[in-house]
């Protein structure tokens, strides 16, 4: 397949016209057609398509909501209510809304811990890594306005908690919380520049994934193996192979979530939330969405140190602890890129996925509560404390001395030797077949 | 895994062929299926539809007097005709712009009930109070660009083309009506 | 609190989180867990009562509605428990609601229509308190949304009568509820037998309103559970065998490859 394919078939002459002007046909014929994609991925690849059709499925469902609701603190919760019962379709369009809203982190989650784990972030894939750690920034802001949207009580609470954070910064920090809120709670104010917000940073979302995608294909994807393709051997034409792939790894992914949609729509949310914001009356626990939770924890684990107190010491130690992920390419000094043939990594890797499934154990529940009946001083704090301190000590210290210490595993020749030697699928490679001289990733 | 053995005659080719416009084919039906929602999210909601009908109380409405309900937000004229009006409303000139009978246009000759707005340009038309400008024929008078309507809101005069609109009503008793 | 959120995360980190959970199960100064009950729009195939959902509201009409409201219904709504418009229209005009202005520019009073909100007994918060020794009767819409089900409901109305612990201290205008938050509950026992005369001539035992009224609730705060799960189930079904011939799509489209 060349360039020239898409002249061919009915209308290629009015193709033909437009393309030899803008080249948008030729354009996607080289990077959705012949992008040549290693031909080793295996369905962790599939992540970064099904956040982009989340993406574009949010933004959807969005505008369509964005036309029936009313950012009015008096009105706003009935007309969601209203969307609920009265507008058509609308209890879908919401549903599908809310918990697209998870099931993007979730996707999101898995596409980080996949680069993790293979090395994506490794040169010369440093900035694309980067952008990818500025759409989850964004992301969270993203949802952090639309979760206050409704006006239930845990929008309303966890405005005022997360707003307030701005409180610990010295000096200035009560003004600019006066500012954030635009009075002197969170109010109508707060709410419609919420919501102004929430309709804008999607669509600066979708600038930044550009670029996103951009970088990919400046640098080419990474692989299971971290090793880069040779030959054509090594790689196949994004379309139809992955097109396809990822097409089926979407109808999958729908599967679940229509599941989710139509059967247990509020498994991810809190009950509390359909409860009418009211400003005198604070639920007994103020828990954010679950995929805030392990920096929720992180939040509260931090205690004062030296000079500074324990509200700015929490908020600064919530920020670095995903400012760290832009600096994971330099932190993590090991010249393999795949965990794969990183025996050790590999362990201290699944221990930092269980760390940060505690720590968002950790953020949902009471600090004081003790964890195991019968051990009174170990608490859900004590807890957080060293679980906060293990993600640190991951990213500082165990990942900067595993590149120096580690004895990676021999390297496979090249990505067709290693797939093409141990059978289709795409796997792990097996120990045989890549008994080859270690190679620079 | 085991399945056949691709051998490249039509045979393997027609069942691939087949799978390939099948599952398109089902792509294509569930895409066009999940777009139905959000087509029929415009449409109007259910809190919208159940204004969709106006009830109206004539037994204060005295003879000769007008009111104007609001129905799907637009002004609704009833007006309790006199014996005159009945007659100068039954007298059916050859030249009308829109000619329709009398009796096309009320269900009881001394209720006239027409939607408010000139179908001209779409102003409310003058006429419901009996000292307001009605017209040369003691109907209604649209002041935007002056059309005439008479008696039974037939336009009689000026750039309007058709008579005010008699909308969808009933009566529910002798003295009520259900607009819509 | 945690409630569901918190078993999610654990179904994910079950290996880590496993041991964490057993510390909560049982817990002092906590409300008695509701005992779960059968209702038939539980399941995939779950559908309302219809008689069930109008037994319940006549309980409601009769007597919850008297100190709640029910914020987000309009009398309309009442199509989806199987009254007919004219039933609708009837029971809409059993109450007054405010219009205006009129030609004078007042306000005037006039029998409600189906497309008015369903009647509130109290016009704002501090009349309720008012009128109810300073406790505030909730607006019961979302209720069981907001705890987790109908279970709570029904375990709520039937969980009076019990001894109060010799832990608590009584305080004066509530009742014993272990069901309750704080145990203690400004409501009094609302339901007593026959309360209220049923038109399918069922039994109005308190137990029998309790359930009823439940169930109303239920469909109050979902009426869309029912065509959520019906057009959901066809949803799936479609989505699984789209899933499944995109696989074998995706399979013969790669098997030249190996």
């Amino acid at each position: 397949m060349s360039a020239n394919s898409i002249e061919t078939g009915a209308g290629g002459g009015l193709v033909k016209w437009i393309d030899s002007r803008l080249p948008i046909f030729s354009y996607m014929q080289k990077e959705y057609g012949e992008y040549p994609a290693p031909r080793n991925f295996n369905y962790w690849w599939n992540f970064g398509a099904l956040a982009m059709f989340l993406l574009v499925t949010m933004i959807v469902t969005g505008l369509w909501l964005a036309m029936q609701y009313t950012p009015h603190v008096d009105l706003a919760f009935a007309s969601v209510q209203r969307i609920m019962r009265d507008v058509n379709s609308g209890w879908f369009i919401r549903l599908v809304h809310v918990n697209g809203a998870s099931f993007f982190f979730i996707v999101v989650y898995i596409h980080l811990f996949r680069g993790m784990y293979y090395g994506s972030f490794k040169a010369p894939r440093e900035l694309l890594w980067m952008l990818g750690v500025v759409i989850l920034l964004l992301m969270m802001a993203t949802s952090f306005m639309g979760y206050v949207l409704p006006w239930g009580q845990l929008s309303f609470w966890g405005a005022t908690v997360i707003t307030n954070l701005f409180s610990a910064i010295p000096l200035v920090g009560d003004a600019v919380v006066t500012w954030l809120w635009g009075g002197f709670t969170v109010a109508n104010p707060t709410l419609n520049r919420f919501y102004a917000l929430h309709f804008l940073l999607p669509f600066l979302i979708v600038g930044v994934v550009g670029l996103h995608v951009v970088a990919l294909h400046v640098t080419g994807s990474n692989n299971p193996l971290g090793i880069e393709p040779k030959s054509k051997q090594d790689t196949v034409p994004f379309h139809p192979y992955y097109t396809i792939k990822d097409s089926f790894g979407l109808g999958v992914f729908l599967v679940i979530f229509a599941i989710v949609v139509f059967f247990a729509p509020d498994f991810f949310s809190e009950p509390e939330n359909y409860e009418r914001a009211d400003f005198l009356k604070t639920p007994e626990e103020i828990v954010p969405e679950w995929y805030f939770l392990p920096f929720f924890a992180i939040l509260r684990a931090v205690p004062a140190i030296w000079f500074i107190e324990a509200k700015l010491a929490g908020v600064i130690a919530m920020f670095a602890s995903i400012f760290v992920l832009f600096v994971l390419p330099w932190l993590d000094t090991a010249k393999v890129r795949s965990g794969k043939f990183r025996p050790i990594f590999r362990w201290f890797f699944w221990i930092f996925i269980a760390n940060v499934l505690v720590l968002g154990y950790v953020g949902g529940k009471p600090p004081n509560e003790t964890v195991f009946e019968g051990i009174e001083s170990f608490d859900f704090l004590a807890l957080g404390r060293i679980t906060t301190a293990w993600y640190f000590i991951h990213f500082l210290v165990v990942l900067p001395l595993l590149g120096r210490f580690e004895r990676p595993l021999p390297l496979p020749e090249s990505i067709s030797a290693a797939v093409l030697g141990t059978q289709k699928g795409g796997g792990p490679v097996g120990s045989g077949a890549a008994a080859k001289p270690m190679e620079k990733a | 895994m085991s399945e056949q053995v691709q051998d490249h005659d039509g045979h393997d080719e027609g069942r691939r062929d087949f799978l390939y416009i099948t599952t398109g084919a089902f792509a294509a039906a569930i895409g066009a299926a999940a777009i139905w929602p959000f087509i029929d999210a415009w449409n109007p909601s259910a809190d919208v539809l159940a204004l969709a009908s106006t009830e109206a109380d004539l037994s204060a409405i005295e003879v000769g007097q007008s009111v104007t309900v609001v129905w799907r937000g637009k002004p609704v004229f009833i007006r309790h005709r006199t014996e005159e009006e009945i007659a100068l409303a039954n007298l059916l000139p050859e030249d009308l712009p829109d000619p329709q009978s009398d009796g096309e246009r009320v269900l009881k000759p001394e209720w006239l009930v027409v939607v408010g707005i000139c179908t001209h340009l779409g102003c409310v038309p003058l006429g419901q109070k009996t000292d307001d400008n009605r017209g040369e024929y003691d109907g209604w008078f649209c002041p935007c660009h002056g059309s005439h309507y008479d008696t039974s809101g037939r336009i009689r005069k000026g750039p309007a083309p058709r008579n005010l609109d008699v909308p969808e009503y009933a009566f529910l008793t002798d003295s009520s009506i259900r607009v819509g | 609190m945690l409630g569901r959120l918190g078993i999610g995360f654990v179904g994910v980190a079950a290996l880590v989180a496993l041991p964490l959970v057993a510390a909560t199960a049982s817990e002092d100064g906590k409300p008695r867990k509701p005992t779960e009950q059968e209702w038939s729009f539980d399941g995939i195939f779950g559908k309302f009562d219809r008689a069930e959902l109008q037994r319940g509201f006549n309980v409601f009409n009769r007597v919850c509605a008297s100190c709640h409201s029910l914020e987000f219904l309009a009398y309309r709504h009442l199509i989806g428990i199987g009254l007919s418009a004219e039933e609708i229209k009837a029971i809409a005009a059993e109450n007054d609601v405010v219009d205006g202005p009129d030609e004078f520019g007042d306000s005037f009073e006039r029998p409600a229509r189906p497309s008015d909100p369903y009647f509130q007994p109290f016009d704002n918060e501090q009349q309720a308190r008012a009128a109810n020794g300073g406790a505030f009767p909730p607006d019961l819409t979302l209720i069981t949304k907001i705890r987790s089900g109908p279970d709570y409901v029904y375990a709520l109305l039937t969980g009076y009568g019990e001894e109060l612990p010799e832990s608590l201290e009584p305080s004066p205008g509530t009742e014993y509820n272990p069901y309750f938050k704080s145990w203690t509950i400004a409501m009094p026992e609302p339901l007593f037998d026959d309360a209220v005369e049923y038109a399918d001539g069922t039994a109005a035992t308190a137990e029998q309103m309790s359930r009823d009224v439940s169930a109303f609730l239920a469909w109050a705060a979902e009426p869309e559970l029912e065509r959520r799960k019906q057009t959901g189930f066809v949803v799936v079904i479609f989505l699984i065998i789209l899933a499944g011939l995109l696989y074998a799509s995706k399979r013969k489209m790669w098997a030249d490859l190996h």
